[in-house]
């Protein structure tokens, strides 16, 4: 242990002794941290985004046809499945949810703009979503509907006009009233988000039936295994129904986006050249360091510290770069993410796991760097000293 | 006694395939606890590679090495590196460490002791810098003493740790005259005090007067290994 703390003392001593390089290292990391938070943010949002359709759903099962792929392009379900699902003795209830786009006229400027409106009986509680229980009553009512204060601005002021009382608008040509607002957020297929009653639903998108339905929500008794239900609804269905649990649900909708969008390629090779830029500073600085200290380290040698004690010495100068770079770029991050989900209206979050994640990358980084860099000491040679 | 170096049959060689060279040939020498040897000869005579040899810095590859009554020849490298710590180097530059102070770098040779506290390695670097004239620069770093202050450290540093043997190679090279003599007087005085032994590189005639023997070399072998006369 001891010789442990001797050699990280020296590693300190030898960093600090140089503000200004021990600045431009710190830079480097600072810098890579706040590149791979910022990319995994974008695309940890993204794919929240994503699915937040999907999470907006409650329900112990899902019923989902086979065709469909994804809740942004559905096939249509018929509503005769997931009635079918009753039939078990563990179903207490099951809920037939509606999604289809429809144009949105925004009230300031007039200006159309495609909208998602998700509609299902407003007594069901199928929607997991502020708000809505409360306005349960009023979608009851003929053409009125409830909007998603997260959408994106373009739908218009929406937010202020209910504030100040409720507020008619233009969608798919019909007259109707917001009557309240909910939470969502934009997402990749939608850029904002109505939500309201089965019935007027189908006053809004004329083309569909209230017989072809998009997600079945199953719920429950209170204790049923629901593994076992979901098996014998699957046995039970016919074959061009999926039947999954809430979590598989939501997970499809995420491999969708990952798989068909190559979107999580594209976060990563940004995660990747955040390292390899973070990785080639830090190596430049912990080599120059060696190579500028050869025959001191060499001295060392001579007078018995072991090739271990030095490697400490280096791969604790490399700990302590990713320390110090971390924590700066874990607090500018976080300010970035603020400032980001303003600007993108995604859902930035910096979670401890991610932060944890991503210190593992820095150390794992600069752990790597000292790794190519202590190479250089093999060229200490003691016996070179005289 | 037993003598602290004992030397037999040491032969060296440099290289590989056709260009390979010997450098020592046949080498007999021993040099005895608190003996003060100086090795003179012209460059490329092999007292380099002899001081490395000895310094347990080069594998042995023929004929036999004892230090401190341990054979060199086939040690491993753990041990090499333990004989290591009972020698103190002083090279022709001072390898100070930049970033430590004057005391810190001397603290650098205590640190090998794991039997030590902090506050008696920081005792023992005062007093030996002080037995060094530097008793009042112990927190400068070395790019603020002058050539001879520093080599006066890299000589504190060397000796701090009681060392059975102590090799040195040009240790006044750099130095002036002046400065020079007051040096390997220092090292005479401080190796004598604590009945060290010493192996001088030295090109410099105005220190071998420190010498209890003087040991001269050419072309890898012993030439003249005689008392010194001066004495």
């Amino acid at each position: 242990m001891r010789p442990v703390w001797l050699a990280s003392r020296l590693a300190w001593r030898q960093l600090t002794h140089q503000p200004t390089r021990l600045a431009s290292a710190v830079a480097g990391v600072v810098f890579a941290s706040l590149l791979v938070f910022m990319q995994l943010g974008f695309h940890d949002a993204l794919f929240d985004s994503a699915t937040s359709t999907a999470r907006a759903i409650r329900g112990d099962i899902i019923v989902f046809s086979r065709q469909s792929e994804t809740t942004s392009r559905t096939s249509g379900l018929p509503r005769a499945r997931l009635m079918q699902a009753l039939a078990d003795p563990d179903v207490t209830n099951v809920t037939p949810v509606y999604l289809g786009q429809v144009i949105w006229k925004n009230p300031e400027t007039a200006v159309r703009r495609s909208i998602m409106v998700l509609g299902a009986d407003p007594d069901s509680g199928v929607f997991a979503l502020d708000g809505v229980s409360v306005a349960a009553e009023r979608l009851r009512q003929r053409d009125t509907l409830l909007f998603d204060i997260q959408s994106r601005p373009e739908y218009g002021p929406i937010g202020e006009r209910v504030a100040r009382g409720a507020t008619t608008v233009e969608v798919a040509n019909r007259t109707t009233e917001v009557v309240g607002l909910f939470r969502l957020g934009a997402s990749f297929a939608a850029d904002g988000n109505l939500l309201t009653s089965d019935v007027n639903f189908h006053r809004l998108v004329r083309d569909r039936t209230p017989d072809m339905l998009d997600v079945g929500a199953v719920f429950l008794k209170a204790g049923a295994n629901i593994g076992q239900v979901q098996a014998r609804l699957q046995q039970l269905l016919p074959d061009d129904v999926r039947v999954m649990t809430r979590d598989e649900f939501i997970a499809s909708e995420r491999a969708y986006w990952a798989n068909s969008a190559a979107i999580g390629f594209i976060f990563l090779f940004g995660v990747g050249m955040g390292l390899i830029v973070g990785f080639v500073i830090v190596y430049q600085i912990l080599f120059t360091d060696v190579a500028n200290h050869l025959s001191e380290y060499a001295t060392l040698k001579a007078m018995g510290y072991t090739d271990q004690y030095l490697l400490a010495v280096v791969f604790s100068e490399a700990l302590m770069l990713a320390v110090l770079g971390f924590l700066p770029g874990l607090a500018f991050s976080w300010w970035l993410f603020g400032v980001s989900a303003e600007a993108t209206f995604l859902p930035m979050l910096l979670r401890p796991d991610m932060a944890a994640f991503v210190f593992a990358l820095i150390f794992a980084m600069c752990a790597a760097s000292g790794a190519v860099a202590v190479r250089k000491l093999r060229d200490a040679n003691p016996a070179d000293m005289f | 006694m037993m003598p602290a170096i004992k030397i037999k049959g040491l032969g060296h060689w440099f290289g590989n395939g056709d260009l390979r060279r010997q450098i020592l040939f046949d080498l007999d020498l021993a040099i005895a606890p608190g003996e003060i040897v100086i090795l003179t000869g012209p460059s490329g005579s092999g007292k380099t590679t002899l001081l490395t040899l000895i310094g347990a810095l080069r594998a042995v590859e023929q004929g036999s090495l004892r230090l401190f009554g341990r054979e060199l020849h086939g040690a491993s490298d753990d041990d090499r590196i333990a004989l290591r710590r009972r020698i103190g180097f002083i090279f022709q530059q001072h390898n100070l460490l930049g970033f430590l102070s004057a005391r810190q770098n001397v603290e650098m040779a205590l640190e090998l002791d794991p039997a030590l506290q902090a506050s008696e390695r920081r005792d023992l670097a005062t007093v030996m810098l002080a037995k060094v004239g530097l008793g009042e620069r112990l927190d400068h770093l070395p790019s603020k003493l002058s050539g001879g202050q520093k080599q006066r450290v890299a000589v504190a540093r060397a000796l701090v740790g009681n060392p059975d043997l102590v090799l040195a190679d040009e240790p006044t090279a750099s130095l002036d005259k002046v400065t020079g003599h007051e040096v390997a007087t220092l090292i005479e005085r401080l190796a004598r005090e604590r009945g060290a032994s010493i192996l001088l590189v030295t090109h410099d005639p105005r220190i071998l007067g420190i010498a209890d023997r003087i040991v001269a070399m050419e072309d890898g072998r012993i030439v003249d290994a005689a008392e010194n006369r001066q004495d």
